[in-house]
């Protein structure tokens, strides 16, 4: 039982990692057009090539 | 297609460019004719060859294109040039003039459904093992432990994830009403206060994982409502991006100012160039040009304007410069006139009140004396301690809360929005689908509506020589007869040295004498009040005048609605501002029998009331600005995408493309989700009956109000889903 004590912190902080990226993706706009994303990854990069 | 008017816009557009502390300037424009990603691939591409800048970014989403440059806010005309080479005409965007509150508060929501989903899930970890301890001999000392966490984790997720309820609940109790938030709130408090008192006695049930699963449900539910409603603020946008145009002043001096249109007085003079459109009621006093009327008088043909005619705001000066003097301003112009009429006519209509708030009149009274019925029955009755009592009156408020309900509404309106997005519907308003379901009546407009909106050549037997002649003269033209012409020959070579007099016709000199092509009177003929619908003469010098009439065809498919609409007992009337023949030949076309020819947005207005009045329930279908006070007047009201912005605005649903049938479509997915929705409201209301009985007789635990909760809630959704499977077989045959 004692095992819980240190594995439930660690499965929370886990937990509060994804929860952090979720809220961090939010704020940096990624979910501001979804309908973009999905066609810019057909365009091709010119300036590269 | 950009207009003339763009460039004239454009001039303006560094007005709204913001600066920034480092040297540079940001703007953002709405992009029309934005489709897909190629167009934000085109933009993109140009704009990247443009020196300086450091951001140019299309969102296909919201229609908007980012700019930020480095250097004055006067390179904004010249970036926007860029854009409308390519075609797309561009509005500027000014965030902090428009009300933008309503994305913010959806991004608030998914962080709010982040949090408690986060929490929901953890809470319920630790919870499965309590739920397990019970069955197992878990002792209490790591009981406790595992509900002390489930608290740190619960609490502080209730209190940010629970915000939009309790500031929901507290404005209701502040206005002295009931709302679905306020048991949802209480339940929610309640749950976690008594939860926490346990905790700290060292109880065996907590309702923890109730609390946070409760809002984690809700919240998914508000979060798809919001959404499905996050596209049409589109259309309400555009209109008053477009409202703050600036206009050309000519001073007494003879200098000219350009002045925004909340500074222009009666009496000044405006120039208004060819392509721009008018911003104030005018008389012309010098000039000749043609106006295109369309916004006003939903007809699409240009109307001739000479000195000393009246013209209004919201026009389009389409062939030449004009001289206007300023007769009426802002609220007093004809264009003002009818968007009061409009919102006049939507107070009268904006009693309608959604199903799922009346149930939760019915619905949160009766929860609250149940919950305090069985409180005060335990202690009374039963004589237990007021603690236990005060648990069992919790879990009748959280096994009753509406988590089934609240999302037995939003669930089927996503789908049914998602399915008609899929064909080209936008639904704008919440309650759009619960008013269609209860139509009888269905009042269609004309020009643009019923009719595709734009005129065709009419008889194509005519020779096509004289035809190829024309169109290769009317290839100079903007005029849609013009247009119309060069659509029925698309592949004539265009004629050198045509030229065009506003609003008479084309003139070609050629060696053997001149070509005209244009009204009667431009080629010489004389009027015959006979003539029915518009026309366009030819004259060459070696042969007779010949003549191409033009109709505004019916939609393709228009008939068969019509005649499906009447099929499913709904009664069908047209309503039009045009005059009665041309109504009376496509209500004739189209097998509807009761029309009316003639009418001024009032006349409609007031027609629309007088059948609200007989009790019948109408579904206005219209598009023009003329048609805006109707819209708004009906129980609910449809326009096509073609429609103006304000129409747009005004109505409940929008369609895309040249067919009607979007209209059958919508009626049959609203009955269809009425349906769905009364389906889910009883199983919600099955689910309550079997268990707030259990929950009144203490014995429902954590874990059956977690299981409760829980399948009620997919069931609901679930049955929601069957929307989506029925719509997809309809479209399958």
């Amino acid at each position: 039982m004692s095992g819980m004590l240190y594995l439930i912190p660690i499965a929370l902080l886990l937990g509060l990692i994804g929860l952090g990226a979720f809220l961090w993706s939010l704020r940096s706009g990624q979910y501001d057009d979804l309908d973009g994303a999905a066609e810019r990854i057909l365009f091709d990069d010119e300036e590269d090539s | 297609m950009a207009s003339l008017g763009d460039t004239a816009g454009a001039a303006d557009l560094a007005v709204h460019a913001r600066a920034h502390d480092n040297g540079e300037h940001s703007l953002e424009l709405i992009v029309e004719g934005l489709h897909c990603g190629g167009c934000v691939r085109r933009i993109e591409t140009a704009l990247a060859q443009q020196p300086g800048l450091s951001l140019g970014r299309v969102n296909l989403t919201t229609r908007r294109l980012a700019l930020r440059w480095q250097g004055a806010a006067a390179r904004a005309p010249e970036l926007a040039r860029a854009v409308e080479q390519l075609g797309f005409h561009v509005v500027p965007y000014d965030a902090e003039r428009l009300r933008s509150g309503d994305a913010l508060a959806e991004k608030e929501l998914l962080r709010a459904l982040a949090v408690a989903g986060f929490a929901a899930g953890n809470v319920m970890l630790l919870s499965v093992a309590v739920w397990a301890g019970h069955a197992q001999d878990m002792g209490p000392a790591t009981r406790g432990l595992l509900h002390w966490f489930s608290a740190l984790i619960a609490l502080p997720a209730i209190a940010y994830a629970g915000r939009p309820f309790f500031r929901s609940a507290l404005a209701a109790l502040r206005a002295g009403r009931t709302n679905m938030d306020l048991p949802i709130a209480l339940a929610v408090l309640l749950a976690a206060g008594v939860s926490l008192w346990e905790t700290a006695e060292g109880g065996p049930h907590v309702y923890f994982e109730a609390a946070v699963g409760l809002l984690f449900f809700l919240l998914i539910g508000r979060y798809l409502d919001r959404r499905a409603r996050g596209k049409a603020r589109g259309a309400a946008e555009r209109l008053l991006a477009l409202e703050n145009r600036p206009v050309t002043v000519l001073r007494p001096d003879g200098t000219q100012a350009r002045l925004p249109a909340e500074q222009i007085r009666a009496d000044m003079t405006v120039l208004v160039a060819a392509g721009e459109r008018i911003a104030v009621d005018a008389r012309v006093r010098a000039g000749e040009s043609e106006l295109d009327n369309s916004l006003i008088s939903g007809e699409s043909l240009p109307v001739p304007a000479g000195p000393g005619d009246p013209v209004f705001a919201g026009t389009l000066n389409l062939a030449a410069p004009l001289t206007l003097e300023v007769t009426a301003v802002g609220g007093r112009t004809l264009l003002a006139e009818i968007v009061r009429l409009m919102e006049l006519a939507e107070q009268r209509s904006a009693k309608y009140v959604a199903l799922a708030d009346r149930v939760a009149r019915l619905y949160a009274p009766l929860v609250h004396s149940l919950a305090l019925l069985t409180f005060l029955g335990w202690v009374l009755f039963a004589g237990v301690p007021w603690q236990t009592a005060l648990l069992t009156a919790v879990s009748v408020l959280i096994i009753t809360c509406p988590c089934a309900l609240g999302l037995a509404v939003p669930a089927v309106q996503v789908i049914a929005s998602g399915r008609l997005l899929g064909r080209g519907v936008l639904l704008k308003s919440a309650t759009a689908l619960e008013r269609l379901a209860t139509v009888d009546t269905v009042v269609f407009d004309k020009t643009g509506t019923l009719t595709e909106g734009r005129p065709e050549l009419q008889g194509q037997a005519l020779d096509p020589g004289g035809l190829a002649l024309a169109a290769s003269l009317a290839g100079a033209s903007r005029h849609p007869l013009a247009r119309a012409l060069l659509r029925a020959a698309p592949e004539v070579a265009l004629a050198e040295g045509v030229r065009e007099l506003p609003g008479r016709g084309l003139t070609l000199p050629t060696e053997a004498g001149e070509i005209r092509l244009g009204s009667r009177r431009w080629c010489g003929l004389p009027e015959d009040a006979s003539a029915d619908g518009p026309e366009l003469w030819l004259t060459a010098p070696d042969s007779a005048p010949r003549r191409f009439a033009f109709v505004d065809r019916p939609r393709a498919d228009a008939a068969a609605v019509i005649a499906a609409l009447e099929d499913s007992g709904l009664s069908v009337e047209l309503l039009s501002g045009d005059r009665a023949a041309p109504v009376a030949r496509v209500a004739g076309e189209l097998g509807i029998t009761k029309w009316r020819a003639a009418c001024s947005p009032a006349d409609k207005v007031a027609h629309l009331e007088a059948l609200r009045a007989r009790g019948q329930r109408v579904l206005m279908v219209g598009d023009g600005l003329n048609d805006a006070p109707a819209l708004a007047a009906a129980l609910v009201s449809l326009s096509p995408s073609s429609a103006i912005d304000i129409s747009q605005t005004a109505a409940d649903a929008v369609f895309q493309g040249r067919s009607l049938g979007p209209v059958l479509e919508l009626l049959g997915v609203a009955r269809r989700a009425e349906h769905l929705v009364r389906e889910n409201l009883w199983l919600a209301f099955g689910y309550n009956a079997l268990t707030i009985p259990l929950a009144m007789a203490g014995l429902v635990t954590p874990l059956i109000a977690a299981i409760a909760m829980s399948t009620s809630s997919l069931v609901v959704i679930a049955n929601a889903l069957r929307l989506g499977r029925a719509a997809r077989a309809g479209g399958g045959r």
